[in-house]
């Protein structure tokens, strides 16, 4: 079985982001990108299936501008196999990286489609959902654990109430949460193969895909700076004031 | 010309970087508050470093190990001068030296210490012998077929720890043009050999936990097979290999050095004084300018050293430049920093106060600021002097 893994190159989690003059957006220019936490843990969940022997294959894929084709290099110095850089002219949004990564499943015909649950940038925590719907698979989201169990994942799922635990048959879509595993490192030896291995690259035209934005950005703007916070005396004044100033509790 | 990181170069740096703030930096309050690291903690450093690959990544592939160039090593000598020397001497580079191991040797020394199953350590410096290092009285006399060694070596970094110590001595003496020279010869020096002991060194104001040892040789017995490289060739030996520990410390003081000014940088955009940030003053704001200018230029003194050397051109005098001024960079920047910071500078509670302190270490060590600029002016004038 193969596994396609998508990863998307956001700014590091680290770097103190800043808007843009312009208020288009956040300042990228300069900026230390990384890849996606996510979409580390994705990863790293599917090496660890490939070293079980439950998968005979990693693909990594990324869409978005040149640079992109940095993290994919990171994800074959990681231990992926292969990669698949489709070049889009823009940040495709959540619809777009969809029908991408649907259509490359196509091409592919991987057995799991591992993504991370959401991107730390757009934070939009659509693409997998999507991805599933566009290609009729199953998905199991938002994931704590999983193993495959004959022609199934069955996975723990982190909803609200607790831990979920689901059944999908393959092929399916699973997106990650943080708690799933721990990444590694790139590994020295994978580091001067990562060259070697094959990187792809196509357009999203090629995949016969429309990543035209439909989304436009009216502004954005820095969170409103934290006030200063409030000291109470007891525990019934903080309910108090969390039920009529607040208004959290009711 | 070409200033841009190949692919594995800046994977080789990204990667050395992520392991450097994500397993060292958590560890180093407790290293700098113990003054000491303990052993389990050590280990795991270790473990870790094996399984990304990177243990003895100095040593070529043939033996085992990782195989990196000169530059590639820069990188990540860089990238590690960021942290705690306590702790990144776990994420180790066995001495060069050892590739010197020949016969026996090799299953003893050089393979166990690319594996990670001994940790070696180097013994040249001795109290009254520094910077001239020929001055050396550690003596290694023939016995039959062995030799007793007697004498003794400080400043010897992390003997404390280690399985065994390369240790030079004086083997004898020879009649050169500039006189009578005396003959250095080095020796492998296991932990337990009879006559062999390593004691405590001094406390010293750097790096803390990174522990400097003295070692006592009285009538310790080594047999000939102990002599590693050639008999009277310590030196031709210590020229082959060492050379590259001068541009060490530089890529070290320079990853430090960006520390210190990420650090500084940070406080200046958020420590508001008189309405502002002190950032927007230009008593600040010039230092960090300065600070940056600085140590892009010791970045790149550096790597165009190691970029010489790797590719065999003569680079004596462009690693002692490198040497000198990223060390002195760095106390600058270091200094600067802790202005910037104000009294919090000085605490404990931040990395800075160590880094201060670390640094000073480093215009000493490897060869002085002064033994710098001795090879550089000498390299300079020598051409003239023929005339």
């Amino acid at each position: 079985m193969k596994i396609l893994v998508t990863v998307k190159r956001v700014i590091d989690p680290y770097v103190k982001v800043r808007v843009r003059a312009d208020g288009a957006g956040v300042e990228t220019e300069g900026v230390k990108m990384a890849m996606n936490p996510f979409c580390e843990n994705a990863l790293e969940e599917a090496l660890r299936w490939r070293e079980k022997g439950e998968a005979s294959e990693v693909v990594a894929l990324s869409a978005g501008g040149a640079q992109c084709a940095e993290t994919l290099r990171a994800a074959l110095a990681v231990g992926a196999d292969r990669a698949i850089f489709v070049k889009t002219e823009s940040p495709p949004e959540p619809l777009a990286a969809a029908k991408i990564i649907a259509a490359v499943a196509r091409r592919e015909n991987p057995g799991i489609v591992w993504m991370g649950k959401q991107a730390i940038d757009g934070d939009f925590n659509q693409t997998g959902q999507m991805t599933a719907a566009l290609l009729g698979w199953g998905q199991a989201l938002f994931l704590s654990a999983a193993k495959l169990e004959g022609g199934a994942v069955l996975a723990e799922s982190e909803v609200d109430s607790g831990i979920q635990t689901v059944r999908v048959k393959t092929p399916c879509i699973l997106t990650a949460d943080l708690r799933l595993n721990e990444p590694r490192y790139a590994t020295l030896p994978n580091i001067m193969k990562a060259k070697k291995k094959p990187l792809e690259e196509m357009s999203a035209a090629d995949l016969g895909v429309d990543d035209s934005p439909r989304l436009t950005v009216l502004a954005t703007a820095e969170p409103p700076p934290r006030a200063a916070g409030k000291r109470v005396e007891n525990a019934a004044e903080l309910v108090r004031l969390l039920r009529e100033e607040a208004k959290v509790l009711s | 010309m070409d200033f841009a990181l190949s692919e594995e170069q800046r994977l080789i740096a990204e990667t050395v970087r992520a392991f450097v703030e994500k397993e060292l930096y958590p560890l180093e309050d407790e290293t700098e508050k113990t003054g000491t690291v303990a052993p389990e903690t050590a280990a795991e450093i270790r473990e870790k470093c094996k399984a990304a690959g990177f243990y003895a990544a100095n040593l070529p592939a043939e033996v085992g190990g990782g195989g990196l160039d000169c530059l590639e090593l820069t990188l990540l000598e860089r990238e590690l001068g960021r942290a705690s020397m306590a702790l990144t001497v776990h994420f180790a580079r066995p001495s060069g030296i050892l590739m010197a191991c020949n016969g026996e040797q090799r299953e003893k020394y050089l393979l166990p210490a690319v594996r990670g199953e001994k940790l070696d350590a180097l013994a040249m410096s001795e109290p009254g012998a520094g910077s001239d290092v020929r001055g050396m009285r550690c003596a290694a006399r023939k016995a039959g077929g062995d030799w007793i060694l007697n004498g003794s070596k400080h400043f010897i970094s992390h003997a404390d720890i280690a399985d065994f110590v390369i240790v030079f001595a004086a083997s004898g003496e020879k009649q050169t043009a500039r006189g009578i020279q005396k003959e250095i010869t080095s020796f492998l020096a296991d932990r337990d050999a009879p006559g062999f002991s390593v004691l405590p060194g001094y406390q010293s104001v750097s790096h803390r936990g990174y522990n400097n040892c003295v070692l006592a040789f009285d009538d310790c017995r080594l047999p000939q097979s102990q002599v590693l490289g050639e008999v009277g060739e310590g030196f031709a030996l210590a020229n082959e290999w060492l050379f590259a520990t001068r541009l060490t410390v530089a890529a070290m003081c320079v990853g430090r050095a960006r520390r210190a000014l990420d650090l500084a940088l940070e406080y200046a955009a958020r420590r508001e004084q008189f309405g502002k940030t002190i950032g927007k003053f230009q008593g600040v704001s010039f230092k960090l300018a300065d600070m940056l200018t600085e140590t892009d230029a010791a970045d790149m003194l550096t790597l165009s050293a190691a970029w010489r050397a790797q590719k065999g051109l003569p680079a004596n005098r462009e690693i002692a430049s490198a040497k000198l001024f990223a060390s002195e960079n760095l106390a600058r920047v270091a200094d600067n920093a802790l202005q910037i910071f104000g009294g919090m500078g000085l605490m404990r509670d931040l990395p800075l106060e160590r880094i201060w302190r670390d640094a000073r270490v480093e215009r000493i060590w490897e060869g002085t600021s002064e033994i710098q600029r001795h090879i550089i002016s000498r390299e300079m004038l020598r051409p003239l002097e023929s005339r």
